[in-house]
């Protein structure tokens, strides 16, 4: 009971999950229900998998900017790339170099903004805005302004199969949630994120290699955007040039509900599990039962103020602090 | 032990360390030695090259001349881990722990044991925290998180840092400004087992009875240059002075320094604040220096900031002029002619980067203005005029407060609160971490405020402090204001029964 209630003053964010849970149950009818879960969960999945790279360069005390361009970028890549003459007697198998690029397109950009913020040590807000502006328009000047159409129908049949009867992008998204889970909280690495997010010189003093400390995480959310970037060029079957727009602030939402400090040094992917899940049943829920999509946002900004605001106040230093 | 210049059996030798930084040659030809289970004093007023040369020793800066040598051995500190390597660990003066950690991790920051794939190996860093948490004897354990300990216990941590290791070299910088008595005979006691293991300790401290308590010897550094070494038990604090300030200090007071208190200005009755303290009552007149005197935590601090109107009283009345006053905010505490020089002076009472003209206006600046902006040259003219004052050294109003030395930002916040006019100051702490040189000036620049009849109240945890610079001394122990102390009929000894609860005194 005592741990029970720690957890939730800790993690105020699966309170809300709980209560926009049980609210959509009893709205309607078709919120509880098994194929409507394994749609939240495809649905949130591309959201989801930048928000655990995102938490990682967040505990850091960074942030990235650029995640929704280098997702389009790397889903352009991806699409592009499977329809090159060189691979068009592979089959099947011109998948795998085109989503290999993909990634390390992602993850190129990760590295050189981290590379960037390291050398420079301009900060990454301003190194990302910089990225988010400059990939777009690489991504316009590459694409030309024209949509990728996927001509190997494998591939986007990918996102409709399944495991189990759980869908596959579910499962890539749950197990690298795990897998980052574990990165995070019980690796050398992980211990060393919070460190560097909650007092750089501390852990420049204990010999922590920060600067490429910072360009690891960096490259884990270059790649993860860019896996995302994928992930939904397979559900549409196309890469647009606008792929990805605003999904930094969505992320960045998810994760801040979550619980991860914008200054760094503290949050968890459970946190972050739980601020990706509450989004993910609000649109959903919502959409179910009517209401626009504008609503969405308006319901959503103020929970995000209303949820930072319970956080304050639970975690209040107790009766010594000072008034203001 | 006697023989200075024979190097074999040296633990530590540097060599005419040089380190410029652009316009400034911090360090010129520093030359220092360690032998194995000696404490070695480091001494020097603020800019002098202290912490210059000991972060050279832990491999933070590069010296850009001369040599160091370890067990005899010439060697380079590339970074921090290979300086940890040879086996010389610095403990910090401000305090290096990521807040959010455990105590485990903090303490192994940067070098946690690992299973295979990277994991950290929990049971490993448990058995080795728990081990020198032990010999440490305090009462956290490995799985604490740092931000629920208090100072003092953050500073264990520090120093179990250094346990970890097999030190050859210790270095600790000011290790005790913020621990309380207790808590620094543990410490004393820390240094004593390092010593008999062989281990070479430099201490730095600007607090002459501990240099004189537990030192060898003692190293004098002066402008980034080294300016000789002293055997303790041969020298004495007047000798240490001139060395490191290059002239002799004048401790005592003036003679012709008596006050001659006026009206009652503050009239303080019964107050309590819940469990902090309790039914404290005294009387501050215009003119005089109310000093008050005790332990960390034995509410001195939390009285000031309640007659500021930071925290409410739960009793009691204070008259402020002769008139029956509630303050509840800090706004009606300067309208009443009160005002608080706080105990942090970084955290409370600067904004850092902010130039000195704006640090002393920013209480007034809604009255500076003309039309609907700022005015600049009024506010020059208040900052030259509290310069001149209180002979503030800055390059210009333009310099940012950041730049300035301890006691010069000390005194632009003094400044800031007296361009306010008021009435009664409140200086907390006023020379925590401020060189002895710079310390005197602070003193003589309360007396001299006083002697201008302002009514001063100074908390300090220093007994010479309090003794130079008040009239009258309340003792606190435990939220009790025990006595109040005539200064010159006040002995040490009656100072320190008093604040640690011993004997009975008639108030």
């Amino acid at each position: 009971m005592q741990s029970g209630l720690r957890l939730l003053t800790r993690n105020p964010i699966w309170v809300f999950v709980a209560i926009i849970f049980i609210f959509f149950s009893l709205s309607t009818e078709r919120f509880f229900d098994i194929a409507n879960f394994r749609n939240i969960l495809v649905q949130t999945s591309t959201i989801g998998l930048i928000a655990l790279g995102m938490t990682l360069v967040m505990i850091n005390g960074n942030i990235d900017l650029s995640v929704g361009a280098t997702l389009a970028l790397a889903a352009s890549v991806t699409v592009d790339v499977m329809g090159w003459g060189a691979f068009a007697e592979w089959g099947n198998w011109q998948i795998l170099p085109a989503v290999l690029l993909g990634l390390l397109s992602g993850i190129a950009i990760g590295a050189l903004n981290g590379f960037i913020v390291w050398k420079t040590g301009v900060d990454a807000f301003i190194v990302t805005l910089g990225a988010m502006l400059g990939i777009r328009g690489l991504v316009f000047v590459y694409t030309q302004e024209q949509s990728f159409f996927a001509t190997n129908f494998t591939y986007s049949d990918f996102a409709y199969s399944a495991v189990l009867g759980v869908p596959t992008l579910a499962i890539v998204f749950l197990v690298f949630t795990v897998a980052t889970h574990i990165l995070l909280s019980r690796t050398v690495h992980g211990s060393n994120t919070y460190a560097v997010g909650d007092n750089r010189e501390a852990a420049v003093n204990a010999g922590i290699r920060v600067g490429p400390h910072m360009v690891i995480n960096f490259m884990i959310i270059g790649f993860f955007a860019a896996l995302a970037g994928i992930t939904l060029s397979t559900q549409m079957g196309a890469a647009t040039p606008n792929l990805g727009r605003e999904f930094e602030l969505w992320v960045i939402t998810a994760v801040v509900l979550g619980g991860t400090k914008l200054t760094g040094g503290a949050g968890s992917i459970i946190g972050t599990f739980g601020g990706v899940l509450a989004i993910g049943m609000l649109r959903n829920g919502m959409n179910l039962i009517g209401v626009p999509a504008f609503y969405v946002l308006l319901v959503l900004g103020s929970i995000l103020i209303f949820v930072l605001f319970l956080d304050k106040q639970l975690n209040r230093q107790g009766e010594e602090e000072i008034r203001l | 032990m006697s023989d200075h210049g024979d190097d074999t059996g040296s633990v530590l030798r540097l060599e005419k360390i040089v380190k410029t930084f652009p316009g400034v040659r911090a360090l010129d030809g520093v030359d220092f030695e360690l032998r194995p289970g000696e404490v070695h004093a480091l001494m020097g007023e603020n800019g002098a090259g202290k912490s210059t040369l000991m972060k050279v020793l832990a491999g933070m800066y590069q010296p850009d001349g001369g040599r160091i040598f370890i067990d005899g051995l010439r060697c380079t500190l590339p970074t921090p881990i290979a300086a940890k390597e040879m086996g010389v660990i610095l403990i910090h003066q401000e305090l290096s722990l990521a807040e959010e950690m455990t105590v485990a991790e903090n303490i192994f920051l940067g070098e946690l044991p690992r299973s295979r794939f990277g994991f950290v190996d929990w049971g490993v860093l448990d058995k080795r925290v728990g081990d020198i948490l032990k010999m440490l004897n305090v009462d956290f354990g490995p799985r604490t998180k740092v931000n629920r300990l208090s100072i003092a216990k953050k500073q264990m941590v520090e120093i179990a840092r250094a346990l970890t290791h097999d030190a050859k070299v210790v270095v600790f910088d000011e290790p005790t400004a913020s621990l309380t008595d207790a808590e620094k005979v543990v410490l004393f006691d820390i240094i004593g087992d390092l010593q008999a293991r062989g281990v070479g300790i430099v201490y730095i401290s600007h607090r002459m009875e501990e240099i004189f308590k537990i030192s060898d010897r003692i190293s004098i550094l002066r402008d980034g240059s080294y300016r000789g070494t002293l055997i303790t038990a041969e020298t004495d604090e007047d000798a240490v002075t001139r060395a490191m300030i290059g002239r002799s200090l004048d401790l005592s007071r003036d003679a012709g320094d008596v006050a001659r208190p006026g009206d009652v200005k503050l009239a303080v009755e019964g107050l309590s604040c819940g469990s902090l303290y309790q039914d404290v009552s005294f009387k501050l007149r215009a003119g005089e220096v109310l000093g008050f005197y005790g332990l960390v935590g034995a509410g001195r601090t939390e009285i000031a900031e309640t007659l500021f109107g930071l925290r409410r009283p739960s009793a009691g009345t204070v008259t402020l002029n002769g008139e029956a006053v509630q303050i509840t905010s800090p706004a009606e505490a300067i309208a009443h002619g009160l005002s608080l020089v706080p105990e942090s002076r970084k955290e409370q009472g600067l904004v850092l980067g902010m130039n000195c003209r704006d640090n002393i206006t920013l209480p007034q600046i809604d009255n500076l203005t003309s039309g609907p902006f700022v005015s600049g040259p009024q506010e020059v003219a208040i900052y030259e005029k509290y310069r001149e004052r209180l002979e503030i050294k800055a390059p210009s109003w333009r310099a940012m407060v950041k730049n300035l030395s301890g006691g010069n930002q000390q005194k632009i916040v003094i400044g800031k609160w007296l361009s306010m006019k008021p009435d009664v100051l409140i200086v907390d702490e006023p020379t925590r971490g401020i060189d002895v040189g710079s310390k005197a000036e602070i003193h003589n620049l309360i007396r001299e405020l006083a002697a201008q009849g302002l009514a001063v109240i100074v908390i300090s945890s220093e007994m010479p402090e309090v003794l130079r610079v008040s009239d009258r001394i309340a003792a606190m122990h435990q939220g009790r204001l025990v006595t109040i102390f005539e200064r010159d009929a006040v002995t040490e000894d009656d100072l320190i029964q008093a604040i640690s609860g011993i004997g009975v005194h008639a108030a």
